[in-house]
C-alpha cells in the first residue's frame, strides 16, 4: 500500500502545555488507521492541525507526496480532507439536505442534492431522508448526516473522532461496514478512540499518543487490547475490586413516571419505574439523547413530577425541591460538568457549597461557614485526587477530567443514601475513570443504592448489578447485568435506527 | 489582527483596576468632548472634579456631595444585588418616585399633627410603595414570563405620570392659591428629613443608605442568599441544580430593590427637595444604575463610585453654572462612564493577543 499522507515532527505547544510533539506517522492510502490514546494525549489538537484548525509551531506534513499546508479548513477540504467532529455541527430546526448545502461552498440546487444524499447514503448503507428534520433524528441519524456531508465530496483522508460514543451495538456495527467499505475503495480513515475493542476489530494500523508524543506504532490486530491499553495509559490499570456487597432493602423507588420535555427538541419521560436496593448498583444504558438528562432532573429536583412518583426510603420526595432530597439523602450529580454540576467562573470553595450546604452542616441560621466550606472542598481534592492549586481557584480553570472527579467528590463524601449520575466518566482518562468507578463501588459496598446512567456501555457492564435501557423516555426492565451480552443490550436500547423506523 | 482570548480565570487585577482605567479614559474623551464644545477642557475637568472638594466654595459643595451621594448609593445597592442575580430592575426610578409620593401622602394624611410617629410613618410607606411598584414586574415576569427590563422602566412612565397628577392635583399644597406643588414638608417639623450634623448634607437618608451597604455587604459575602444569588447569575442552571429558587430570588432581589429606591425617595422628598413637584424626578434611578456597575456591584465599590458620581453632580452643575457647559454635556460624560467601564471590564475576563492565532 502507498502513503497517502506522512506526518513528521508536528510540534504544537499551547501555554504551559506541550500539545504535539514531534509527532510523525504515516497513513496508508485505503488503510484504517487508528489515532489511540486517553484524553489530553494530543490526539484532538493532531487532527485539527491535519484538518487545517491548527497550525503547528514546526514540522511538516505531506499529502500524496506533495507538501501539505492546510491553513484553514476549506484549504484541507479542497484537498480530500473530510472530518467527522465528536460533538455534531447540525441546525435541528433545518432539514438534513438543507444542514448538508450549509456545510458546502457551492450548493447544488436543493432538488440535485437531495438526489445525491440519497444515493450516497444508500450506496454505504446509510439510509438517511434529505427531507427529515435534524431535530426528530437520533444520534446515530444525525452522525449519519455528518458522515454523508463528508462523503458527497469525495475524500481520500476521513478523519472520525469518537464516531461510536453515541451509538447503540448495531450502529456501530452498521458503521464499521461503511467504513471498511470506504477503505476497500480507497479512501483512508483516520479513526480517533480510546476504546481498544473496536480498534481491534476495525483498525489496520495504530499509533498510540501519550502526553503529546507518539510512544508506539502497533498492529491492532495482532496485540491484545490490555497491551494497547498499558501503551496508552503508560501503567498496568487496575480493574475494579469484585464486591460483595450484600443487596439490602429498596431505598429508592421510582414508579410511573411521566415528564413532558422542557423544550421542543427534548424527550419525554414515559411511565418510568425503577426499584434500587441499598448496596446495589443499577446502570441505565442509552443513546444520548433519550431522557438521560430528564430522567437526572426529576431526580434531582429541578424538576418535579406527580406525587409518589419518586420515593426515597419509603418517603414521598416526588415533590421536594433539591436541597431537601440531598438532606433526605438523595444526591445527584449531572453529565454537563460546566455551567450544570459547577459554575465555571466560582472557586472550587463556593462550588463545594452549590451542593454541601445541607449534608456538611455548611449553614448556621442561614449563614454560611467558609471555614468548613473551604476544609471540605480541600478533603474532596485530597481524597478524589483532583489536581489543582487549591480551592481557590474558578472550576472552569480545571480539566475535564479533574472536575469530573471534584464533581462525583463532591456526592461521595457527603454519604448520600442514593447517588444518582449521569455519565460519570464521560471525557475522564482512564486512571481518572477508574478512580471515579471504584469509589462508586465503595459507596455500594457501604450500603448506599447507586445509579448509573451512562452510554459507555463497557463502563455499565463492569459496574453495575443489574441493566435496564433507556430508549426514547422510557425505561426497560431492569436485567442482571452477569446474564448479558453485547448483542442483547444492543437489542435492549432499540436496535440499530432504521430509516423507515422512526426514531422517538 | 487583534484578537481576544478568554483567560482561564477571571483577572483580579483588572477587575480592580478597570474602574480606574474607565474613570481616566472618561477624563480624556470627555475633556475632548468639551473642547469641541468650545471649553477649556482642563478647566472644565478641575471645574467638575476638583473645585467641589477642595475649591473656594468647597464649604458649600461638600455638603451637596453626600446629599446627592446617598439616594444613589441607596439605590444603588439594591440594584447590585439584582444585577448579581441576573435580575435587571432598570426601573428604580419610578420605585424612587412611587416611594416619594406615597411617604409624602402618609404624611400629609396628618397634617397638621406634630406627632413623632409621622416620619417614621413616612419611612415605612415609601418602602413600601417602591416595594409594590418594584412587584408589578416581579409578579408579571413570574406569572407570565415577562421581561422585567422592559416592564420596569415602562413603569417609570407611568410613576412620572402619577408624580404630575400628585402635584397638580391630589397632593397640592391647598393653600397655596393654585401654584402646582405639596406643601412643604422640610418646613414641618414632624415630617422633615433635617441634615442631622450642620454643613455635612448628611441626613437620614445617608444613614440608611449606611445601614445599607453593611447589611447588604455581609448578606452578599456570609449569608445563603448572597450566595444564591452570586450563583443565579454566575450559572442559572448550575443554580437550579444547587436548589435555589428562581422566583424566590426574583420577588427577593426586586423587591429589595424597590424598597431601597422607595426609601430613597422618600428621604429626598422630605428632605433636599422638601415638596412633590413636577420635577422632582432628578434621574438618581437611573444614575444609580451606572454606580452600581462603576462599584462592580459591591456594595463598598458602590460607597466609592456613589461619591465619584455625585462629585460629577456637584461639579457638573458647577460647571454649567461658570462655563456654561450645557446639563446634557454632563449627562453624556456620566454616560461615557459607565460605556468605558463596560468596555474595559471585557479585560478581566478575556486578555487581548495581537497577531493571526489559532482557532481552538
Amino acid at each position: 500500500m502507498t502513503t497517502l499522507l506522512e506526518l513528521s515532527g508536528l510540534t504544537k505547544a499551547y501555554p504551559g502545555v506541550v500539545a504535539n510533539s514531534d509527532v510523525s506517522f504515516s497513513i496508508a492510502r485505503g488503510g484504517v488507521h487508528a489515532l489511540l490514546g486517553e484524553n489530553g494525549a494530543g490526539k484532538s489538537t493532531l487532527v485539527k492541525t491535519i484538518y487545517g484548525l491548527v497550525k503547528p509551531d514546526s514540522g511538516s506534513m505531506r499529502l500524496n507526496g506533495k507538501p501539505y499546508t492546510p491553513s484553514e479548513p476549506r484549504d484541507a477540504r479542497a484537498a480530500g480532507v473530510a472530518m467527522v467532529f465528536q460533538h455534531f455541527s447540525l441546525f435541528e430546526a433545518l432539514s438534513v439536505a438543507e444542514n448538508v448545502a450549509l456545510g458546502m461552498e457551492t450548493p447544488p440546487p436543493m432538488r440535485d442534492l437531495s438526489r445525491r444524499i440519497r444515493e450516497v447514503s444508500e450506496a454505504y448503507g446509510l439510509p438517511l431522508d434529505p427531507t427529515r428534520r435534524v431535530g426528530d433524528l437520533s444520534a446515530g441519524e444525525r452522525q449519519r448526516v455528518e458522515i454523508v456531508r463528508c462523503l458527497l465530496q469525495d475524500p481520500s483522508l476521513l478523519i472520525m473522532d469518537e464516531p461510536t460514543s453515541v451509538l447503540t451495538p448495531q450502529e456501530v456495527g452498521i458503521l464499521f461496514a461503511t467504513l471498511r467499505k470506504l477503505a476497500l475503495e480507497g479512501t483512508s480513515i483516520l479513526y480517533i478512540s480510546h476504546k481498544l475493542e473496536e480498534i481491534r476489530a476495525l483498525c489496520d494500523a495504530a499509533t498510540i499518543l501519550r502526553g503529546g508524543k507518539v510512544v508506539g506504532e502497533a498492529n491492532p490486530r495482532k496485540a491484545s487490547a490490555a497491551e494497547l491499553a498499558e501503551q496508552m495509559v503508560g501503567t498496568k490499570l487496575t480493574p475494579p475490586k469484585a464486591r460483595a456487597g450484600a443487596v439490602g432493602e429498596i431505598i429508592l423507588q421510582v414508579s410511573r413516571l411521566s415528564m413532558p420535555p422542557a423544550s421542543q427538541f427534548g424527550t419525554p419521560l414515559k411511565n418510568v419505574s425503577l426499584a434500587v436496593r441499598a448496596g446495589e448498583v443499577l446502570g441505565i444504558g442509552g443513546v444520548a439523547g433519550n431522557g438521560q438528562d430528564e430522567l437526572l432532573s426529576a431526580l434531582s429536583g429541578e424538576r418535579r413530577t406527580s406525587r409518589e412518583t419518586v420515593l426515597l426510603e419509603g418517603t414521598d420526595v416526588s415533590r421536594m425541591p433539591p436541597s431537601a432530597r440531598r438532606a433526605a439523602g438523595l444526591l445527584t450529580a449531572p453529565e454537563e460538568r460546566l455551567g450544570h454540576a459547577a459554575a465555571p467562573d466560582m472557586s472550587l470553595t463556593e462550588n463545594a457549597v452549590l451542593t454541601g450546604t445541607a449534608r456538611m452542616g455548611l449553614l448556621r441560621n442561614g449563614f454560611l461557614s467558609w471555614s468548613r466550606a473551604r476544609s471540605f472542598a480541600k478533603d474532596i481534592i485530597a481524597q478524589f485526587d483532583v489536581r489543582t492549586p487549591g480551592p481557590g481557584v474558578a472550576a472552569r480553570s480545571l480539566s475535564g477530567g479533574n472536575l469530573q472527579k471534584f464533581v462525583i467528590g463532591r456526592e461521595v463524601l457527603q454519604g448520600p443514601r442514593v447517588l444518582v449520575v449521569n455519565q460519570p466518566t464521560w471525557g475522564v482518562d482512564a486512571s481518572a475513570a477508574a478512580a471515579i468507578r471504584q469509589a462508586l463501588l465503595d459507596l455500594a459496598a457501604e450500603g448506599a443504592g447507586i445509579v448509573v446512567i451512562s452510554q459507555d456501555l463497557d463502563e455499565l457492564l463492569e459496574i453495575s448489578d443489574r441493566f435496564a435501557a433507556l430508549n426514547g423516555g422510557a425505561l426497560g426492565e431492569a436485567v442482571p447485568t452477569s446474564s448479558l451480552t453485547m448483542e442483547q443490550i444492543g437489542l435492549m436500547l432499540g436496535g440499530a435506527h432504521d430509516l423507515e423506523e422512526a426514531h422517538v | 489582527m487583534i484578537r481576544l482570548e478568554r483567560r482561564p480565570t477571571p483577572s483580579r487585577v483588572w477587575a480592580a483596576a478597570s474602574p480606574l482605567v474607565a474613570v481616566a479614559l472618561t477624563m480624556v474623551a470627555g475633556g475632548l468632548m468639551f473642547a469641541a464644545l468650545g471649553k477649556d477642557p482642563f478647566e472644565a475637568i478641575r471645574t467638575i472634579f476638583w473645585d467641589p472638594v477642595f475649591g473656594e466654595f468647597a464649604w458649600y459643595f461638600r455638603g451637596q456631595l453626600l446629599v446627592k451621594a446617598a439616594p444613589l448609593i441607596l439605590i444603588a445597592v439594591g440594584l447590585a444585588m439584582g444585577f448579581r442575580a441576573g435580575i435587571w430592575n432598570i426601573g428604580a426610578e419610578g420605585q424612587y418616585i412611587v416611594g416619594a409620593i406615597c411617604g409624602a401622602a402618609a404624611g400629609l394624611a396628618f397634617y397638621p399633627s406634630e406627632s413623632w410617629l409621622i416620619f417614621p410613618l413616612m419611612v415605612i410607606a415609601g418602602a413600601l410603595g417602591g416595594f409594590l411598584w418594584a412587584m408589578i414586574p416581579a409578579l408579571l415576569k413570574l406569572r407570565f414570563g415577562t421581561n422585567e427590563i422592559l416592564v420596569s422602566l415602562m413603569l417609570v412612565y407611568v410613576a412620572e405620570n402619577l408624580l404630575a397628577s400628585a402635584a397638580v392635583n391630589w397632593l397640592r399644597n391647598p393653600d397655596a392659591v393654585g401654584f402646582p406643588g405639596s406643601r412643604n414638608l422640610g418646613r414641618w417639623e414632624a415630617a422633615s428629613n433635617p441634615e442631622l450634623i450642620a454643613g455635612t448634607g448628611a441626613h437620614w437618608g445617608v444613614v440608611a443608605a449606611v445601614i445599607a451597604v453593611i447589611f447588604a455587604q455581609i448578606m452578599m459575602t456570609r449569608h445563603l442568599m448572597g450566595f444564591q444569588i452570586r450563583l443565579a447569575g454566575a450559572a442559572p442552571r448550575a443554580a437550579r441544580f444547587g436548589g435555589v429558587n428562581t422566583a424566590r430570588l426574583v420577588i427577593f432581589c426586586l423587591g429589595l430593590s424597590g424598597m431601597l429606591a422607595g426609601l430613597a425617595g422618600l428621604f429626598e422628598v422630605a428632605g433636599p427637595a422638601g415638596q412633590i413637584s413636577i420635577d422632582f424626578a432628578s434621574g438618581y434611578g437611573f444614575t444609580a444604575i451606572i454606580v452600581a456597575f462603576l462599584g462592580r456591584l459591591n456594595p463598598l465599590g458602590i460607597v466609592a463610585a456613589g461619591l465619584l458620581m455625585a462629585l460629577t453632580y456637584v461639579g457638573g452643575e458647577a460647571a454649567a453654572a461658570n462655563l456654561g457647559l450645557p446639563g446634557a454635556a454632563i449627562s453624556a460624560f456620566q454616560g461615557m462612564l459607565l460605556f468605558f467601564l463596560l468596555a474595559v471590564d471585557v479585560l478581566s475576563n478575556f486578555r487581548v493577543r495581537v497577531g493571526r492565532g489559532v482557532v481552538a
